[in-house]
């Protein structure tokens, strides 16, 4: 009997070791990737997992910067009209043809592409911070900005990237793979590595979360509490730029629906990966995690033969709730 | 001599008025159609103002006035504006037509001539409107299946739908129809929204899913885009073609050049909207009958007539 107690406690204290906020996601997902296997052989199979990897390439990205945003206790609602504003205006820039060389023509249109982002972001930064306003009402505002301009671009039709070559040159950059690991999920994993870098091991990340925490005692510490926020949007405004230059080279084509409700589920990934909605905290990998989970629950009603076209929406949002009870109880446990 | 003059200026104003029907009658017509929001729309758009140029070239004395709403609230405002600036007739395309059956009405009320498009009320009699042109998605799901059966009898398809609203069911039943006791068989519906990266999705699922598809019917030309990139991605050789639909200038670009992929195109045309104008404007200069309800068909479009559908200068 006593013995047990002990092996508990000995058991407990090796679990308490791990941060189980930071592991839950990841459990969540193993439990997703086994339902997923018992609802259609198909599914385990590397193609069907690098497809959906790849698919939630973007949200994942959208994400991280998310998690900036979030942990510094913001709200970002602008992001999905961002990647259509942002991308069109790229293809537009790739349209006009102004270098001859088409790779180098690409090249500065990525360039373009994250210093529009980077701009945008900052005037989110700025509307939010100078400007006093809440975020959810910045984001608010900018997202019908950012939508409205992308329709008045695009004459509400679609915006397509006219040179084969470009798009011949350029086509690899979302569906080539390098070593056998598709160039999306290489580009998450880095760029998830540095925000972690600058999360964890920067002073930056350490005043994001201070911020996130509570703007005042912050403040009172030293730390530019404006500067700070309006970094993270603009660190949002780079990683929606990221995603984008990876989405042109897919289709070629973006309209006005564009993106759309991409803020939301950027919003959920980060949620599912364990960052607090209130800010104060950030776990960035469990992002892309919560990101891969999303795109994972979709694919898995698709391959499943029994459930009725018209539930996929109800049982998504049943399945996202369920892994969020997942992750609470683990982290209760401990 | 005044009195020879009055009698003058009555005997012009007769002789004009016995011309009612002349090039140069002023005549006022308002057109109120949605904002181009997604592609369809932004057709709308593009031909409403195309086809009243024309007709503004032909009668000197027509004037047009074409409003873009984004919502019925705004539209519901911009039919009250048309009616201040005094119209003979209006061609509406509502945003959604329920909410707005009242203005329509009140503008009916006045002795305006009126004809909706595409989308009715539920109430859809001449209480409401003198003229309804009328897509047809029925037929547009029918005209699809018609030509997958013919072409592949044994047909293994997979349909990607728009969402779940009666449109979409009323193109599903259509297809259905056709389909009906021939060997083509549904392997699997799902949703795509309508929109190019859920449709790129939904495809890419159905590629892992079925070992073997035949056809894939998306129904929607925006949807297709997506579909053939995945088709490609995935270099799956067993998918025979895709059948799309409405008549975007990409899509109908690949019928007339041959695409292998895109044989067909299933109208359901945004320049309906110009047929009510049109229909509007005979009504009034030619003196011809034009009010009771015509249905657009959904035309097959081929190599062979893809020539007489495509607007390149469109932003559909």
């Amino acid at each position: 009997m006593g013995t047990d107690v002990n092996q508990e406690v000995e058991v407990k204290s090796r679990w308490q070791e791990i941060d189980l906020r930071a592991v839950a996601p990841f459990v969540a997902l193993a439990l997703l990737l086994l339902l997923g296997a018992l609802v259609n052989p198909n599914f385990i199979g590397l193609n069907n997992l690098a497809n959906v990897a790849t698919r939630s390439a973007f949200i994942a990205l959208i994400a991280v910067g998310a998690t900036f945003v979030i942990s510094s206790g913001d709200l970002d609602l602008s992001v999905g009209s961002m990647v259509a504003f942002v991308a069109s205006v790229m293809i537009l820039f790739m349209n006009t043809n102004v270098i001859a060389d088409p790779g180098m023509m690409i090249a500065a249109a990525m360039a373009l592409a994250l210093v529009m982002g980077a701009l945008c972001g900052l005037a989110n930064g700025l509307i939010t911070t100078l400007g006093k306003i809440e975020p959810f009402i910045a984001t608010l505002g900018t997202m019908g900005i950012y939508r409205g301009l992308t329709t008045w671009l695009s004459q509400g039709g679609a915006i397509t990237l006219q040179s084969a070559e470009q798009q011949e040159l350029y086509r690899p950059a979302y569906f080539g793979e390098v070593a056998g690991l598709p160039v999306p999920i290489l580009v998450v994993l880095g760029v998830t590595s540095v925000a972690a870098f600058v999360l964890y091991r920067m002073r930056y990340g350490r005043h994001v979360v201070a911020v996130g925490s509570n703007p005042s005692v912050a403040r009172y510490s030293g730390i530019k509490v404006d500067r700070v926020r309006t970094t993270a949007f603009v660190i949002q405004g780079v990683c929606v730029a990221i995603a984008v230059v990876l989405y042109v080279p897919r289709l070629g084509s973006t309209s006005a629906t564009t993106g759309i409700l991409w803020e939301l589920q950027a919003i959920t990934a980060v949620v599912i990966g364990g960052t607090a909605l209130k800010g104060g905290s950030s776990r960035v990998w469990g992002t892309i995690c919560g990101a891969f989970i999303l795109e994972l629950v979709g694919n898995i009603m698709l391959l499943s033969n029994f459930i009725s076209e018209y539930l996929i929406g109800a049982i998504q949002g049943a399945i996202i709730i369920i892994a969020m009870l997942v992750q609470r109880s683990l982290v209760r446990r401990s | 001599m005044r009195k020879s003059l009055l009698g003058f200026a009555t005997v012009a104003a007769l002789a004009f008025g016995q011309a009612g029907f002349a090039e140069d009658k002023p005549v006022t017509i308002g057109v109120s159609i949605p904002a181009a929001d997604h592609g369809w729309t932004s057709g709308v758009v593009f031909h409403a103002n195309r086809v009243a140029e024309t007709l503004m070239a032909q009668h000197p004395g027509l004037n047009i006035i074409v409003k873009t709403s984004p919502d019925p609230a705004s539209q519901a405002n911009a039919l009250q504006d048309l009616e201040i600036q005094g119209i003979d007739a209006l061609v509406i395309l509502p945003t959604d037509p329920d909410p707005l059956v009242n203005s329509i009405k009140e503008i009916k009320g006045k002795g305006t001539f009126v004809a909706i498009v595409d989308r009715a009320p539920s109430v859809n009699d001449e209480s409401v409107r003198d003229l309804y042109v009328a897509g047809n998605n029925f037929a547009l799901g029918e005209v699809a299946g018609n030509y997958i059966k013919a072409t592949t009898p044994d047909a293994q398809v997979v349909v990607i739908r728009g969402m779940p609203i009666p449109i979409d069911q009323t193109r599903q039943d259509g297809f259905d129809k056709a389909i009906a006791g021939s060997g083509v068989t549904v392997l699997d519906r799902q949703f795509g929204n309508w929109n190019r990266d859920d449709a790129f999705k939904v495809m890419q699922d159905y590629l892992t899913k079925f070992p073997e598809i035949d056809v894939v019917w998306c129904q929607d030309d925006d949807m297709a885009v997506g579909v053939l990139q995945a088709i490609e991605q995935a270099g799956r050789t067993d998918i025979q073609y895709v059948v799309a639909g409405a008549g975007s200038k990409d899509m109908i670009k690949r019928v007339m050049d041959g695409d292998k992929m895109i044989p067909v195109d299933v109208l359901y045309p945004p320049a309906m909207v110009g047929t009510a104008l049109e229909m509007t404007v005979a009504g009034i200069y030619g003196q011809v009958p034009v009010r009771g309800t015509f249905t657009v068909d959904a035309t097959l479009i081929t190599k062979d007539n893809a020539a007489a559908y495509y607007f390149p200068d469109s932003p559909f």
